[in-house]
C-alpha cells in the first residue's frame, strides 16, 4: 500500500527497485518510494528492519543496486545520525566546518554567522566555545541539528533522533523537529517512538525484512490493519512505548 | 663500584656545569632526530591519512611492506643511505655523505613507517566512529581521514613524540652515515659508544643520562597528553 502524493509537489528523491547489500544480508530489498517537498516522514519497524538502511539509501551514502533519481535541482540533503560523530573542536566550530565541507565557497564571515544562527535556533549559542565533546547527550543531539540546519537542507534525514535521550531532551528535539517541518523542510526519520512518529510525521513508511511493506498517510497507518506484521508491531509498541 | 660512583658524579657536574662538548653534543643530536621527525611527519602524516582510505591493487602488499619496514634496523637504513650517497652511489653528487644532512635523512628512513602506520592506525579507528557522517556532510575521503588527524591530534602528538624517541635513541644509522666525527657529527649514542670503548665513563655516563632523561621527559609528555584529549561525556555515553 501506498501514500497517496500530491502531483504538485517535486519529488526530491526516488528509489526504484532499490536494494541494499551488505555481503550476504540484504538490508533492504526492492524499495521503491518518493519523497516529495515539504513531507515529513518517519520510517519505522523493528529492530533490524532496514530504516538505518533506508535513510542512507535515500541520503545517497550507501552504494545500492536499482535507481536513485536525485530532482534536477539538486536537493540539499543533511543528515543527523543516532549517534553524532562531533569533532574535538568548539561547538560553534563543529558547526563552521559542516557548513564548510557543505559549500566551499561561503566566506568565513558568512560561515560564523550562519553558524551562530544555526546555535541560536536550537538553544546553544551560549555555548559556543564549549569543546563539542563535554556537551550532555540532549546538548549533543542538538549540536547535531544545528549542524544539519545550518547547511539549509532541502531534506533532512535523522536516524532515531531521540534515542538514549531523557524525556526532556527528547521534547526539546521533537519541538525543534516541529520548527523544522512548519518551516517547510522536508524530514525523514526512523524511530521507534510511534507517539512521536504521530506528532511529527504526515506519512509513515513501515519497514519489515528489508522491505517496504506499508507506505501511508500517518492517520491511515495508525487507523487500518493493514499488514499483520505491522498490526503486530503496533501492538508490541503501543503497549509501551506509544506515550 | 667508587670507580662507577666518581663516574657517576662527574657526569653530573658536566652537566650541571653545562660542559660545552656535551652541550654540542645534546644539541645536534636533538637537531637532527628533530629534523628527521618534523620531515616525517609530513610525509608519514600524509601517508597514513592516505592509506587509512585508499582501495588500490597491492595495497595489502603496500601495509605487510610497512608494518616489516616498522622493525627496520638502524644500521640497515645507514648503509642504504651510505651507498646511495657514498661517493659512487647514485646521490653521491650531493657530497653529503658524513654531515648532519645525511644523518637526518637516514633518522627520517628509520621513523617515516613508524609515523605513516601508527597515522594509518589512529585515521583507520577515528573513520570507523565519524567516517560515514563526515562523508555524509561532504567530506572526500582523503578530507575525511585529514579532519581525523586534527580530531586525533593529541594522538598524532603522541606518535611523534614516540617517532622522536626512536630517532634520538638510534646508534646505527648516524654512526655509518655520520662517522661520528667530533663537533661536526657526534650525537649521543654515537658519543656514548666512542667513550664508553676509549674508556672515558663519566662523559659517557653523563650523555647516557642525558639520553634517558630525554627518553623520561617524552614519557612523561606521553603519559600527560590523554588528558589533554576531550575523551569524555560523549565517549562515555
Amino acid at each position: 500500500m501506498t501514500a497517496t502524493s500530491p502531483q504538485d509537489r517535486t519529488a526530491l528523491v526516488t528509489l526504484r527497485d532499490a536494494t541494499v547489500s551488505f555481503g550476504t544480508v540484504r538490508a533492504v530489498r526492492g524499495a521503491s518510494l518518493a519523497i516529495h517537498a515539504g513531507e515529513s516522514i518517519a520510517v519505522v519497524g523493528a529492530n533490524g528492519s532496514g530504516k538505518t538502511t533506508l535513510l542512507r539509501l535515500l541520503h545517497g551514502v550507501v552504494d545500492h543496486s536499482g535507481m536513485r533519481l536525485l530532482a534536477a535541482s539538486a536537493p540539499r540533503q543533511a543528515m543527523v545520525f543516532q549517534r553524532p560523530f562531533l569533532l574535538r573542536l568548539s561547538v560553534l566550530n563543529n558547526v563552521r566546518l559542516a557548513l564548510w565541507l557543505g559549500d566551499r565557497r561561503l566566506r568565513a564571515e558568512a560561515r560564523t554567522d550562519r553558524a551562530m544562527d544555526a546555535l541560536r535556533r536550537v538553544g546553544l549559542a551560549g555555548l559556543r566555545d564549549r569543546p563539542a565533546r563535554s556537551l550532555s547527550g540532549g546538548e549533543q543531539q542538538r549540536l547535531a541539528l544545528a549542524r544539519g540546519w545550518a547547511v539549509r537542507p532541502d531534506i533532512l534525514f535523522l536516524d532515531e533522533p531521540t534515542a538514549n535521550l531523557d524525556p526532556s531532551a527528547k521534547k526539546e528535539v521533537e519541538s525543534l523537529l516541529a520548527g523544522f517541518a512548519a518551516d517547510g523542510m522536508t524530514l525523514v526519520m526512523s524511530t521507534h517512538n510511534l507517539g512521536q512518529a504521530k506528532r511529527l510525521a504526515g506519512r509513515v513508511i513501515y519497514m519489515d525484512e528489508g522491505r517496504v511493506d506499508l507506505d501511508l498517510l500517518t492517520a491511515d497507518f495508525f487507523s487500518v490493519q493493514a499488514s499483520k506484521r505491522a498490526d503486530l508491531f503496533l501492538k508490541g509498541d503501543l503497549s509501551w512505548s506509544s506515550e | 663500584m667508587s670507580a662507577v660512583a666518581d663516574s657517576i658524579a662527574t657526569a653530573f657536574r658536566l652537566i650541571i656545569g653545562g660542559d660545552p662538548a656535551l652541550l654540542r653534543t645534546v644539541a645536534l643530536s636533538f637537531a637532527v632526530s628533530g629534523t628527521a621527525c618534523l620531515i616525517a611527519a609530513v610525509f608519514g602524516l600524509l601517508a597514513g591519512a592516505w592509506l587509512a582510505v585508499a582501495v588500490f591493487p597491492g595495497r595489502r602488499v603496500v601495509l605487510l611492506g610497512l608494518d616489516t619496514l616498522l622493525a627496520l634496523p638502524s644500521v640497515v637504513a645507514g648503509l642504504v643511505v651510505y651507498l646511495a650517497l657514498s661517493r659512487s652511489g647514485p646521490l653521491g653528487s650531493w657530497g653529503i655523505l658524513f654531515t648532519p644532512p645525511a644523518m637526518v635523512i637516514a633518522q627520517t628512513i628509520l621513523v617515516v613507517p613508524v609515523v605513516t602506520a601508527l597515522a594509518r592506525q589512529v585515521v583507520v579507528d577515528a573513520l570507523r566512529d565519524g567516517g560515514d557522517q563526515l562523508r555524509s556532510m561532504g567530506a572526500r575521503p582523503l578530507l575525511g581521514a585529514a579532519l581525523m588527524l586534527v580530531h586525533e591530534r593529541w594522538a598524532v602528538v603522541t606518535l611523534l613524540l614516540i617517532a622522536f624517541g626512536r630517532a634520538v635513541s638510534e646508534v646505527g644509522a648516524v654512526m655509518i652515515v655520520g662517522g661520528n666525527i667530533d663537533g661536526v657529527t657526534r650525537v649521543m649514542t654515537t658519543a656514548i659508544a666512542l667513550e664508553t670503548s676509549k674508556g672515558d665513563l663519566p662523559l659517557a655516563l653523563a650523555l647516557g643520562i642525558v639520553l634517558l632523561a630525554v627518553v623520561a621527559l617524552l614519557n612523561v609528555v606521553i603519559a600527560l597528553v590523554p588528558s589533554g584529549r576531550s575523551r569524555a561525556p560523549a565517549e562515555v555515553r
